[in-house]
């Protein structure tokens, strides 16, 4: 039985907010891969090519047929769980503040035997359990034996928190609301249980469509917020700073031109002031502030969300420019993640294909929906991923420029 | 020359001067100290020279960035047969057998065996991280801090499988604090009741605090030689009767209920030309009390599964039915790194040559010591026993 989640009380300001810790971060780069599977959420293991042969741990050669290509591969994760113990007494930092943990074996049906965290729904051992991949909060990947089934309040086991990022009873800064982007993910954050929303808009003098709709939700804020304007982002910073347990950044300029279509760099510079220097502007201001709340009690500082494009992994000429803007912004968000990592604050990218807004009226579909982009938001919070790329397009994109970064580059150009 | 399969004999070689340098919860010494102390006692007690020890081997985890070599220079020994074995608590049962050969054909005349470890107050931590690539990959992030939790995986299932209570482990807990009360050296100087074990603070559910070991700083040794050398020299010996060892012994069972001692147990009994029945006395490798358990049953004294019913139906202590652990094991006497897999070993000549320093076993002939260690991810990888006996044996 999982108890479920209770609102936490306000915090007592005169309290000392204890400084975060991470659980031990250091891996072979063999182990990495797990990681950059659960960063996707996926639990991918090393296969070896030759014989086929599950391995684990994370090594450099099969150890059946000692073949040196060893390949991960995406895990039904099925197995027994064939033993547990809670530990009482950790010679870990990280841990010693958050015991009583528990721990189970489990005995893959692919084969190898895993020590995992033990979510609280499980049966006692024996029974039949699901292996997956988190990223804990130094950001690497764990495996976490969940039971086969769902189980009630299982997003609010308490092992399980430390690696999400879930909205629930959350406080959230949206930092664009004049979108419909941004209200679709405010009404999504709300759904799933956001205890307050702050929502920036830049130009508070004026009434955007979906204003009066927003305003009159009863957790939504709306606060001015611009951030091409430094003393803008410093101020709301200096408000309500040190309050916000999750950052979404919604806020862009998008318009549709290449090289050639237009003459200047205006529109770029706006784009780029947004898109980029937007980000950085709110990185120097909330970073520091949330990196230091990582460990704030239950609703500590946990994610900051960029809206990126899928145009940031490969330029899309047509909108040669806002791809730029992207990829610079892309760039940056893994220095901020870099950054934000010592305070286990989870950045997660979100690179959509074409949204179906005005600034993509000439695209043909599929087009994404604000509010599947919203709802992919959320998921990627509750399953508390890196990246995520929701929807068609983003999907085969991704899936060609894994393949190929070069043929991708030629095919979008033809 | 006797031969069991292809295997010789070790009757021309023995051990003698077992030494201990007395084990400290914590000390500012580094490693090499443990080393020099233990050299010392060697030879005080052999009444050797330094150039006349001509071999070493060295089981030790925190020398770093030394190995056995620098050794060498540190303690100013010239050698010609040099063996570093950081093998936890396998190095003993390792070293041995290795010395006893190197002796035996020839390549050294006597073989200083040590096993030495310090252990600085944040040391134990600290080593957790960086003990193996697996461990840090895949079992350090767990928050597990050591080998508790994967004990209580094992205590747990084993509870499970085969019906052992918390009562029996600590039957063997308590008979071994009783040992321990002989034993001047031993870190734990109190009696243990059956209440105060089970009622110990939790560490790793179901393991408790009195079954783990505590990490300690010291070191154990003693000296191979030929027999004839060490009847010259009048010192007291043990002989060897037959050894074994073995690494990732059954790396496909689900969890470790067995280790390569049952690969292995036909070939040593064999080879001593004993039955266990006529083993005297045991020196388990006792890191948890479950593996005390799962070596008596891998080693024949009884079948697999009937460990508890073998706990109810003996007594552990030095006078009783079935002694193990006689100077009270590490549970009792502490647990300093590589020097545990020595004390078994230590022990066993102690009690087969007349210098005991614990309660003696009465009229000990044979005795069997057990190496076992190197949990590197989820389970035990090394696993070795000898058999011992008194020089009449």
């Amino acid at each position: 039985m999982i108890p479920p989640l209770v609102r936490p009380k306000p915090k007592n300001p005169i309290l000392r907010t204890r400084l975060p810790l991470l659980p031990p971060w250091a891996r072979s780069r063999a182990a990495l891969g797990l990681t950059a599977a659960a960063a996707l959420g996926r639990f991918e293991l090393q296969v070896c090519a030759d014989c086929g042969t599950v391995q684990y741990p994370p090594r450099e050669a099969c150890h059946r047929c000692l073949s040196g290509t060893l390949r991960w591969r995406e895990q039904a994760g099925i197995g027994e769980l064939i033993s547990t113990t809670t530990v009482y007494h950790s010679q870990d930092s990280f841990f010693r503040e958050r015991v009583p943990w528990h721990l189970g074996l489990v005995r893959l049906d692919a084969g190898p035997t895993l020590v995992a965290h033990l979510h609280g729904g499980c049966a006692p051992a024996p029974s039949r359990v699901r292996i997956g991949a988190r990223l804990d909060k130094s950001g690497q990947g764990v495996l976490l034996a969940f039971p086969l089934g769902e189980v009630p309040h299982m997003a609010d086991d308490r092992q399980l928190r430390e690696m999400t990022c879930d909205p629930k009873f959350r406080k959230v800064l949206v930092t664009d609301g004049k979108t419909q982007v941004g209200q679709a993910v405010v009404r999504a954050l709300i759904a799933a249980g956001a205890d307050w929303v702050w929502v920036g808009h830049a130009e508070p003098w004026k009434k955007f469509a979906g204003f009066a709709e927003l305003e009159a939700l009863p957790q939504v804020t709306l606060l001015p917020l611009d951030l091409t304007d430094s003393g803008s982002v410093k101020q709301l910073a200096g408000e309500i700073g040190g309050k916000v347990d999750i950052l979404i950044n919604t806020a862009e300029v998008h318009r549709a031109h290449g090289i050639a279509s237009r003459s200047g760099v205006e529109v770029a510079r706006a784009e780029m002031d947004v898109n980029y220097f937007g980000l950085l502007r709110l990185a120097q201001e909330f970073g520091p502030v949330m990196r230091a709340r990582g460990a704030d009690g239950p609703s500590s500082a946990t994610a900051w969300v960029n809206l990126l494009s899928i145009y940031a992994l490969s330029n899309y000429p047509p909108h040669g420019t806002f791809s730029a803007s992207k990829a610079a912004a892309f760039s940056l968000s893994q220095c901020l993640r870099a950054e934000m990592r010592p305070g286990g604050v989870r950045v997660i990218n979100v690179f959509p294909g074409p949204i179906d807004d005005e600034w993509n009226q000439l695209l043909p579909p599929p087009k994404l929906t604000p509010e599947a982009l919203a709802k992919a938001l959320v998921k990627a919070l509750r399953d508390g991923v890196e990246d995520v790329y929701p929807g068609d397009v983003a999907q085969e994109w991704l899936t060609r420029w894994q393949e190929s970064p070069k043929t991708l580059e030629r095919e979008v150009s033809l | 020359m006797i031969t069991h399969g292809n295997t010789r004999d070790y009757l021309d070689v023995v051990l003698v001067a077992p030494v201990t340098v007395p084990y400290v919860r914590y000390s500012i010494r580094n490693s090499h100290w443990f080393v020099a102390q233990a050299l010392s006692r060697l030879l005080k007690s052999s009444g050797l020279e330094k150039p006349d020890v001509d071999g070493l081997s060295l089981g030790s985890f925190m020398l770093a960035p030394d190995t056995a070599i620098g050794l060498t220079q540190h303690l100013g020994i010239t050698v010609r047969w040099l063996d570093h074995v950081p093998l936890g608590g396998a190095c003993g049962i390792v070293a041995l057998r290795r010395a006893l050969r190197a002796v035996q054909a020839g390549d050294a005349e006597v073989v200083a065996c040590i096993g030495a470890d310090t252990n600085h107050v944040d040391s134990f931590r600290q080593s957790l991280g960086s003990f193996s690539v697996f461990a840090r990959d895949a079992v350090f992030p767990y928050g597990s801090g050591g080998p508790n939790a994967s004990f209580a995986f094992l205590t747990s299932y084993y509870m499970r499988m085969y019906g052992a209570t918390r009562e029996d482990f600590g039957k063997i807990c308590v008979a071994q604090r009783d040992n321990a009360l002989g034993y001047p050296h031993a870190m734990f100087k109190k009696k243990l009741t059956l209440e105060e074990y089970l009622d110990a603070r939790l560490i790793a559910d179901p393991i408790r605090l009195f079954d783990c070991v505590m990490p300690c700083a010291g070191a154990e040794g003693f000296l191979v030689m030929t027999r004839q050398r060490a009847e010259a020299l009048g010192l007291p010996y043990a002989i060897v009767r037959s050894t074994c060892e073995r690494h990732n012994a059954f790396p496909d069972d689900p969890i470790q209920m067995r280790g390569g001692w049952v690969l292995d147990r036909e070939h040593l009994y064999g080879g001593a030309g004993v039955e266990p029945s006529d083993i005297d006395f045991v020196q388990t490798y006792d890191d948890y009390p479950v593996m005390s358990v799962i070596q008596l049953e891998d080693l024949g004294f009884c079948a697999k599964g009937e460990g508890p019913e073998f706990i109810r139906g003996h007594s552990f202590t030095t006078d009783g039915s079935f002694p193990i652990n006689t100077s009270g094991g590490q549970l009792s006497v502490g647990q300093a790194g590589c020097a545990a897999g020595f004390l078994g070993l230590v022990e066993a000549i102690r009690q087969l040559t007349g210098r005991n320093l614990a309660r003696s076993v009465p009229d000990a002939r044979l005795g069997l010591a057990v190496g076992f260690g190197m949990i590197t991810y989820d389970r035990g990888l090394c696993s070795g026993a000898a058999v011992l006996g008194r020089a009449d044996a």
